[in-house]
C-alpha cells in the first residue's frame, strides 16, 4: 500500500446521511474480477442520467468540484454491504480522504463511518476523518460559500486543515493508531501478520480437535 | 472474572495481542461466495502466497446465480466469467466448492448451518455482511473486505480490535403472527442503522430462547443493518437439537461431539457479565413491521402512517423527503392502502424451511391477487428438496408463484432477477436501499407472513386481524 502522509486538495459536499455501499458502487460493477476501473462508477446511479451521460443535479457533477480528493458527507457513511468495491471506486475516482460526523458522547458515541468501510479505507489507503457534527456543519457552510476551497489533511498530526479565503481553520480529530502507523508507513497487514506464525503454529497444535478438522 | 459470550469465544480465538492496539484472531471457518474473492485469490497469486488451510475454506456460488430451469447456462457473460473464476480459484488452491447445481449449493449463510460448519463457539468470517447470520448459533461471526479475505487466505487468522457489547434482551411472548423479522426490525428502528456500529449484539430473553434456529438465524442476521458487525445467541438445547437431529455432513460425531458439547454448555454468558450496553424491549408490544422508506430504520408497525417529514427519530426532514420521492410514498399515507407489485420471498434472512413452511401456511387453498407477480426462491438445494418432499412447492404454484432454484436472487438482484424502475416490492431481504432490487425499484421488507397475505390481498394487511 501507498503510504498516506499528507494530502492538500478540493473538498466536494456530498449531503447526505446513510450513504449505503449499494450507492457507492452499485452491484453491476462487482461482477469484475479485477481490482481496477471501479473510478468512473462510483455513485453510478446518482452520477448518471438513464441515457448514461453526467446527471447535472447531482451535486459532485458540479464544475467546481472537478479536481476534489477530499469528501464531505453525514453520518454513518459506507453502511450496508461489506463490498470493498466501494472503497476501490472512491480511490479510483480520486479521494484520499473522507470526512463525516459522529454523534454523541461516551455510551451514546455512533461514529462516522460503518464498521466495515472504514476498515476497508484502512487497507486502501484512504482516510476516514471524523469530526463533532457541528464542526461538519461549519465545513459545509463554507465549502458551499467558497468555490475551490481546499483542504489539508496531515495524519502524523492528526489534523485538517481547511484554506478558508479569510483564514485558515484547524481542526484536530482522533485516528487509531495503528490504523495510523499502517497507514504512515503503508505497512502490508499480510506480511506483517506472517511474521507471527511460529505463534499461530503453536495456536493451531493446542486447538480444540473438532474444530480443526471438519470432516464431510 | 466474569465473562459475555463474546469474550469467552474471543478469548479462545486469541493468538496474541498485538503492540498496536489490535489483536490476531484464530479464524476456524472461512466461508466464500464469486463476488468478493477474485481479487482476493489474485493477490495471493501476485505475491506467492498460498492457502494456509484449504480444509477450512469453503465455498459456494449464489450473488449471480440463476434462478430459472436454465440456470446452468449462465447468459450473462461477466457473470459467468465470475463464476468460473470461483471454479479455477477452487481448484487451484484445493477449496470446497459447491457450485451451480451440486446439492449442497445455496445461499452461503444458509448452507453453512446446514452442512454443520456452523458451529457454537466458533469464529467464522466471509467477504460478506450477513455473516451475522452464524451468531444464531453462539459463533462470533462477521463480515469482512476482499483484502481481509486475503488475509484469512493467507494466515487462517485476523487483525482486530475488539468490539464492544451490546446486550438486546427481548422480554415476554411475541403475539402470533409477530416474528422474528418483526423482532429485528423493531429493534433498527428504536437504535438507527448505525445504532450498533462498533458492537456486537448478544441477543437474549425469553422471546429469543422460544424461537427456532431458523427464526434467530433472520435476527443475527439483520443485526449489520443495526450497525453491528455481528449478532450472538447463546447455544442451548434448540441449538443443540439443530446441529444433532438431522445429517450434518462437517458437523462433530460420537466422541467428538461429547467434547463439543461439554464446551459449548460452557459458552453462555455468565449471569453476572457485565455489558457496555443494554436494551429492554418487550416483545408483546412488537407489531408487524412494514419499511417505508430507503433505508431499514426506515420502519413502522403496520399499523401506522407513514411519518411526515419531521417524525422521524435519526432522520433529517430532507432524508425522509428524498426516501419518500424515491419510494413514490406521502406523509399520513395508510400502509393498508399501498400495493405492490412483486412479492419476493427469499434472502439470507428468510429462506429457510421455516419461513417457507410460514408464507404456505397463509397461501395455501388462497391465489395471489391477479396484478401481483410473486417469487418464491428457497435458500439452498436442500431447502429446496425438503421443501418439495413436503408439498410447500404445489403450494406455491397453486397460489400462482414461480418456485425457483437456489440463490440471492432477487434480494440484490445481480442475477436476471430484479425489479423495474418503480416497481414496488414486498421483500422478505434485508435491504431496502435504492436501487437494491433493481435500479429505480422500491422495496419494503417485511416478514414472510406478511410477504405472503400482501400477495393474496394486493396490498399490506395486518396480519394479526387478517383472516388467516
Ligand atoms: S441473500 Fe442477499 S443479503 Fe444474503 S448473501 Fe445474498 S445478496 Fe447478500
Amino acid at each position: 500500500m501507498e503510504p498516506f502522509i499528507t494530502h492538500r486538495g478540493i473538498v466536494a459536499p456530498l449531503d447526505r446521511a446513510n450513504v449505503d455501499t449499494d450507492q457507492i458502487i452499485p452491484k453491476q460493477f462487482l461482477k469484475s474480477i479485477k481490482r481496477t476501473g471501479f473510478g468512473p462508477s462510483a455513485f453510478f446511479d446518482w452520477r448518471y442520467l438513464i441515457d448514461g451521460t453526467p446527471n447535472p443535479d447531482f451535486e459532485l457533477n458540479r464544475p467546481r468540484y472537478e479536481d476534489r480528493s477530499i469528501l464531505l458527507t453525514r453520518n454513518n457513511f459506507g453502511c450496508g454491504s461489506s463490498r470493498e468495491h466501494a472503497v476501490w471506486a472512491l480511490a479510483q475516482d480520486g479521494y484520499r480522504a473522507i470526512v463525516a460526523p459522529y454523534r454523541g458522547q461516551g455510551d451514546d458515541h455512533i461514529p462516522g463511518f460503518a464498521d466495515i468501510f472504514k476498515n476497508n479505507c484502512s487497507k486502501n489507503g484512504v482516510v476516514t476523518i471524523e469530526l463533532s457534527e457541528a464542526e461538519v456543519e461549519e465545513i459545509f457552510e463554507a465549502v458551499f460559500a467558497e468555490e475551490g476551497l481546499e483542504a489539508s489533511v496531515d495524519l502524523a498530526a492528526q489534523t485538517l486543515i481547511l484554506h478558508k479565503a479569510d483564514g485558515a481553520v484547524t481542526y484536530g480529530f482522533e485516528y487509531d493508531p495503528s490504523v495510523k502507523n499502517k497507514l504512515l508507513n503503508g505497512l502490508d497487514d499480510i506480511e506483517e501478520s506472517l511474521q507471527h506464525m511460529e505463534e499461530i503454529r503453536r495456536f493451531e497444535a493446542n486447538h480444540n480437535t473438532w474444530i480443526a478438522s471438519p470432516q464431510g | 472474572m466474569a465473562k459475555t459470550l463474546f469474550e469467552k469465544i474471543w478469548d479462545r480465538h486469541l493468538v496474541r495481542d498485538l503492540p498496536d492496539g489490535t489483536s490476531l484472531l484464530y479464524i476456524d471457518r472461512h466461508l466464500v461466495h464469486e463476488v468478493t474473492s477474485p481479487q482476493a485469490f489474485e493477490g495471493l497469486r501476485l505475491t506467492g502466497r498460498g492457502v494456509r488451510h484449504p480444509e477450512l475454506t469453503f465455498s459456494t456460488m449464489d450473488h449471480n446465480v440463476p434462478t430459472d430451469e436454465n440456470r446452468l447456462n449462465i447468459q450473462d457473460p461477466i457473470s459467468a466469467a465470475q463464476v468460473e473464476a470461483l471454479e479455477k480459484n477452487c481448484g487451484e488452491f484445493g477449496i470446497n466448492l459447491y457450485g451451480i447445481g451440486d446439492r449442497r449449493q445455496g445461499i452461503v449463510h444458509v448452507i453453512g448451518p446446514e452442512l454443520g460448519i456452523t458451529l457454537p463457539g466458533l469464529t467464522m468470517v466471509c467477504g460478506d455482511s450477513h455473516t451475522s447470520t452464524h451468531g444464531a448459533f453462539g459463533a462470533l461471526a462477521f463480515g469482512i473486505g476482499t483484502s481481509e479475505v486475503e488475509h484469512v487466505l493467507a494466515t487462517q487468522t485476523l487483525r482486530q480490535k475488539k468490539a464492544r457489547t451490546f446486550k438486546v434482551e427481548f422480554t415476554g411472548k411475541l403475539s402470533p403472527h409477530v416474528h422474528s423479522k418483526d423482532m429485528v426490525l423493531k429493534l433498527i428502528g428504536m437504535i438507527g442503522t448505525a445504532g450498533g456500529t462498533g458492537s456486537v449484539f448478544e441477543f437474549c430473553g425469553e422471546a429469543v430462547r422460544s424461537l427456532s434456529m431458523e427464526a434467530r438465524m433472520t435476527i443475527c442476521n439483520m443485526s449489520i443493518e443495526g450497525g453491528a458487525r455481528a449478532g450472538l445467541i447463546a447455544p442451548d438445547e434448540t441449538t443443540f437439537e439443530y446441529i444433532t437431529a438431522k445429517d450434518r455432513p462437517f458437523a462433530p460425531k460420537g466422541e467428538a461431539l461429547e467434547k463439543a458439547l461439554a464446551e459449548w454448555r460452557s459458552l453462555p454468558s455468565d449471569e453476572d457479565a457485565v455489558f457496555d450496553r443494554t436494551l429492554t424491549i418487550d416483545a408483546s408490544k412488537i407489531a408487524p413491521q412494514v419499511t417505508w422508506g430507503t433505508s431499514p430504520g426506515m420502519v413502522i408497525d403496520v399499523d401506522q402512517p407513514v411519518p411526515g417529514l419531521n417524525d422521524v427519530a435519526g432522520y433529517s426532514a430532507a432524508d425522509v423527503r428524498k426516501a419518500l420521492d424515491y419510494m413514490g410514498l406521502e406523509p399520513g399515507q395508510k400502509l393498508t392502502d399501498i400495493k405492490p407489485d412483486t412479492i419476493f420471498i427469499g434472502s439470507c434472512t428468510n429462506s429457510r424451511i421455516e419461513d417457507l413452511r410460514r408464507a404456505a401456511a397463509i397461501l395455501k387453498g388462497r391465489k395471489k391477487a391477479d396484478h401481483i407477480k410473486l417469487l418464491v426462491v428457497p435458500g439452498s438445494h436442500q431447502v429446496r428438496l425438503q421443501a418439495e418432499s413436503e408439498g410447500l412447492d404445489q403450494v406455491f404454484k397453486d397460489a400462482g408463484a414461480e418456485w425457483r432454484w437456489a440463490g440471492c436472487s432477487m434480494c440484490l438482484a445481480m442475477n436476471p432477477d430484479k425489479l423495474a424502475p418503480r416497481e414496488r416490492c414486498a421483500s422478505t431481504s434485508n435491504r431496502n436501499f435504492e436501487g437494491r432490487q433493481g435500479a429505480g425499484g422500491r422495496t419494503h421488507l417485511v416478514s414472510p407472513e406478511m410477504a405472503a397475505a400482501a400477495a393474496v390481498e394486493g396490498h399490506f394487511v395486518d396480519i394479526r386481524n387478517w383472516n388467516i
